[in-house]
């Protein structure tokens, strides 16, 4: 056993780190005070990220892009959950998904968005369909040789922005053992297609500027060549690729999460109260103990997930552990933090109040705290249940 | 022509340093080192000559303990070529990293010898001077700009009075200032070559060099904590008090 970063690993983290406090963190008062990022500012994020290499560094070399493992991606999913999601979704990772692009596709979608010349975005969640996601009414019906789609999707992160949206629907229905299932099928969904619009979403208390959209499909016309992967295979598709956005958020809540406690850490050694530093109390001093213990353990739930998966062993249940508790880590730590801080906590003026706020986001998103621990107990009991 | 670039792994500029129990020194143990600002800007001045085509080569070099041979990895994930880790048993001081990096110029026979002007640690802003004197080159210190201009740098130099602007022929020694350029980043692609590329390593024995300390450290100690400062009423009381309490102006 081996806990030590290869060389490119901790260059891959050092490096994602330095770009993360040196171009994001300056930018994010103004993102968190606009609530919005603007476009030139965007761009340059972008530019920058190309020229160190790192744009679509998720996507293998073949296509273009950077090529990183599972772990390597952890790292630096890490390292970025440090900052402003407004701003590090410029320093982007086009969806997996897209490697799904086949024919046409490929010069359309998948190469423009490893280049940086479109920004894509994903559409699964829909209001009355959450956590069951099968529950989905977005429907995609055959037309000739096309299909109209109708229906509509929120919570859809940064549609706002994007060139085009992967968007699933229901294609039909099939007769499985547990009944009638309904058939998901996904589709590429450009910005302008006829019947296609994306509207404003809700305000939401996270991440701010990072903008959640709803999108309206009425009788929007896509032709067959639009169907990306297989017809009724949305799902087998969303299992291939998605899987790895659950351990995302974890390495995210965990680079956050060390933020929050560098943060805390800092105030405790210098905010003197009653003679001292409040550091030397141990109402403090236990939290940051605690705080640290904590999220070394979601560091390393994490990477030994992504260290599974990368190397193909089964790691369902050890990314939803990861999932769960670095998210809930992090509200802990987050929380802790802003004790530590006292009323300055709560202002604006510091990163903390966002981070608080960010976090809460994140035991929702990807799958609940509860849809956690559903795959984990289910994974648990399933073995028993045969008996 | 080549360019040797020296870089030295100090503590980050960031990290809140602390003395040492002991008062030997500052606490290293633990500590996030980096490389040298300096000796970023060095760098990065000599990629940018290598992508002109004015140099066909980066060497990076560092002396000091194992770890060392982290930043050099940083400086080939940076875009350097090559590196040259000499292993010294100690922090060589400013004399020492001298005759090192003299003697590896030797070995080398780079056309510029780019260093940063000084190390953010020892802050001693000797080694280049040195380095020059020990190997009879020219040096152009303390530098704002430079380009090469036939068998010369000519460089802007940040002295006192303003900007200096000098002539050295090569081979010469130029040390950096901050204002010179802006670093980059390591670059993903340089990041999983940096392995690949060749790292060196020798001793300072090998280079036939004596980095025995002659310097010892009697204590050191945290700056004396900032007093509280003084509100005036006007501008002739602050001259005032900056000419008889002060004593800045005369």
């Amino acid at each position: 056993m081996d806990f030590a970063l290869s060389e490119e690993q901790r260059l891959i983290a050092e490096t994602v780190r330095a770009f993360v406090e040196k171009e994001l963190y300056p930018l994010e008062d103004e993102t968190e005070k606009t609530g919005t990022v603007a476009p030139e500012t965007a761009a340059e994020i972008r530019e920058k990220c190309k020229a160190a290499g790192f744009y679509a560094a998720n996507l293998p070399a073949e296509v273009g892009g950077g090529g990183l493992d599972c772990l390597e991606l952890t790292l630096l999913e890490r390292e970025l959950g440090r900052a402003s999601m407004a701003l590090t979704v410029h320093f982007a990772r086009p969806s997996g998904i897209l490697m799904a692009c086949n024919g046409e596709q490929r010069e359309k979608y998948l190469l423009p968005a490893v280049r940086g010349e479109k920004l894509d975005a994903l559409a699964m969640s829909e209001p009355g369909a959450g956590s069951d996601v099968r529950g989905m009414r977005c429907a995609a019906r055959k037309a000739g040789g096309d299909w109209i789609l109708n229906g509509s999707k929120h919570f859809i992160s940064h549609a706002d922005i994007a060139d085009f949206v992967i968007v699933f629907a229901a294609s039909g229905e099939k007769q499985t053992a547990r009944g009638i299932q309904k058939e998901i099928t996904s589709f590429l969904a450009d910005r302008d297609a006829p019947g296609f619009s994306v509207l404003p979403g809700y305000q939401s208390v996270s991440h701010r500027g990072y903008n959640n959209c709803v999108l309206a499909f009425d009788d929007c016309r896509l032709p067959q060549s639009q169907v990306l992967g297989e017809v009724g295979e949305g799902f087998a598709l969303a299992n291939e690729w998605l899987f790895a956005t659950r351990l995302t958020v974890a390495a995210m809540c965990v680079g956050r999460a060390r933020r929050a406690l560098d943060l805390a850490l800092e105030y405790a050694a210098r905010r003197e109260q009653f003679g001292k530093t409040i550091g030397k109390f141990q109402g403090v001093s236990f939290k940051l103990a605690d705080m640290l213990t904590e999220t070394d353990a979601a560091d390393m739930l994490t990477l030994s997930a992504a260290w599974r998966a990368q190397k193909g062993l089964p790691a369902n249940r050890e990314i939803a552990s990861a999932k769960l508790f670095a998210s809930e880590n992090l509200a802990r730590v987050a929380d802790n933090a802003l004790q530590i801080f006292g009323g300055m906590g709560l202002m604006r003026d510091l990163p903390l109040e966002r981070i608080w706020r960010d976090a809460r986001v994140e035991r929702i998103w990807e799958g609940t705290s509860e849809i956690q621990r559903h795959i984990i107990s289910r994974e648990m009991l399933r073995p028993l249940e045969s008996r | 022509m080549k360019i040797l670039v020296t870089v030295k792994r100090v503590i980050d500029p960031y990290v809140k340093v602390r003395v040492r129990a002991d008062g030997a020194g500052v606490e290293t143990e633990g500590v996030k080192m980096a490389m040298n600002p300096f000796c970023e800007n060095a760098l990065e001045e000599a990629l940018r000559w290598r992508e002109k085509g004015e140099a066909s080569e980066v060497v990076a070099l560092s002396a000091g303990g194992a770890q060392c041979a982290e930043t050099l990895r940083a400086a080939l994930a940076v875009g350097a070529d090559r590196a040259i880790f000499v292993k010294t048993e100690s922090p060589p001081e400013p004399l020492a990293a001298a005759k090192i990096i003299a003697a590896v110029a030797r070995r080398e026979n780079p056309g510029i010898v780019w260093m940063g002007k000084q190390a953010i640690d020892g802050d001693f802003n000797q080694t280049g001077q040195m380095t020059a004197a020990l190997l009879g080159w020219g040096q152009a210190l303390f530098l704002s700009a430079a380009k090469l201009e036939g068998g010369a740098v000519l460089a802007e130099s940040e002295v006192d009075s303003g900007i200096q602007t000098v002539r050295v022929k090569t081979p010469c020694i130029l040390t950096a200032d901050l204002r010179l350029n802006e670093p980059r980043y390591a670059t993903l692609p340089n990041i999983m070559k940096a392995k690949k590329k060749p790292l060196e390593e020798m001793s300072a024995a090998d280079l036939g060099v004596d980095d025995s300390p002659r310097l010892t450290v009697l204590a050191t100690a945290e700056p004396p904590p900032r007093a509280a400062g003084k509100r005036v009423e006007n501008a002739a009381e602050l001259v005032r008090l900056l000419r008889e309490e002060a004593k800045v102006l005369s």
